[in-house]
């Protein structure tokens, strides 16, 4: 895979994630990727970023073009030295949540990329990395 | 404070959606709906959508929960013009909004609050008829 472009954004307030939602926007639009992959990427993105948020408090995002044979893509990677997650196969599945909430975020993200990977130690934190390709 | 302006608008309320939501902004609006449907008894509330591009589970919970309150306090919500870019990836997230009313414009959604406050009104005065429940989503 090779890397075309990249930029690293830190996360530490609501004010972070408009603006990383804003950036993530315009490469998107760049690379020419369609409405409706744009909407699933960003609406993944934007579940991650929260989780960065609530649960380890602050992180960064960095944002990469990628091109794979004839893909182009935009590849997001979410990462945080929070508390972690015990059990990565559990916090996956739809409707689990260590919270009072839905449990959607990461198997709702998951659903709306094209490559979605998750490594998480537990006292170290949590590192997400996501691939939309324009198609 | 970052707050989103509602609009009076005889019986119903109307919040036009046009900035870029996050999450505080998005719990100020619920609250501020909830105040003002209790504060004016308004029977319905319009919420357009049409400018937003990104609807995650944050801000679609928001939209049931404006929607569950109103409904407990006797008003309608019906959320109008919802991108199709947004439905569908709302279905794939896993959040179907499938308790809210939708329109695909503000006209279209203040002519289904009016009927729905006809029928009501009619309703009371046949009494102690059924409320029916026409749902008239699409
Ligand atoms: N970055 C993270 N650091 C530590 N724990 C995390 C992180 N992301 C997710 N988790 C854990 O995984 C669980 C599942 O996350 P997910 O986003 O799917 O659901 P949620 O955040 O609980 O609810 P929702 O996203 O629907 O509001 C969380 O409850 C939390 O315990
Ligand atoms: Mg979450």
């Amino acid at each position: 895979m090779i890397s075309l472009n990249k930029e690293t954004i830190k996360i530490s307030s609501e004010k972070d994630v408009v603006l990383f939602r804003q950036r993530l926007r315009e490469y998107a639009t760049k690379i020419g990727m369609s409405v409706l992959n744009q909407t699933k990427l960003i609406t993944a993105a934007s579940e991650l970023v929260r989780n960065i948020l609530v649960y380890a408090g602050s992180g960064e995002t960095t944002i990469e073009v990628v091109s794979e044979r004839l893909q182009t893509g935009i590849k997001v990677i979410f990462k945080d030295n929070g508390p972690g997650i015990a059990d990565v196969n559990k916090a996956m599945q739809d409707g689990y949540s260590s919270g009072r909430s839905l449990g959607l975020g990461l198997p709702g993200a998951k659903r709306l990329v094209n490559f979605f990977e998750i490594k998480s130690t537990v006292g170290h934190g949590t590192t997400v990395t996501i691939i939309r390709w324009k198609k | 404070m970052d707050r989103i302006p509602i609009l009076k608008m005889g019986p119903f309320l109307l919040v036009t959606i046009q900035v870029d939501m996050y999450d505080r902004l998005a719990l100020n609006l619920e609250n501020d709906l909830i105040i003002m449907v209790q504060k004016n008894g308004s029977k319905g509330v319009l919420i357009d959508i049409s400018a937003v591009s990104i609807v995650d589970s944050f801000m679609g919970r928001i939209i049931g929960n404006i929607a569950t309150m109103s409904r407990i306090m006797d008003a309608e919500t019906i959320v109008v013009g919802m991108q199709p870019a947004v439905a569908i990836t709302l279905v794939e997230l896993g959040l179907p909004l499938s308790g809210v009313h939708t329109a695909l414009n503000v006209e279209k959604g203040m002519a289904l609050l009016q009927k729905k406050l006809a029928d009501d009104l009619t309703e009371d005065s046949e009494s102690e008829a059924e409320m029916d429940d026409n749902d008239q989503s699409e």
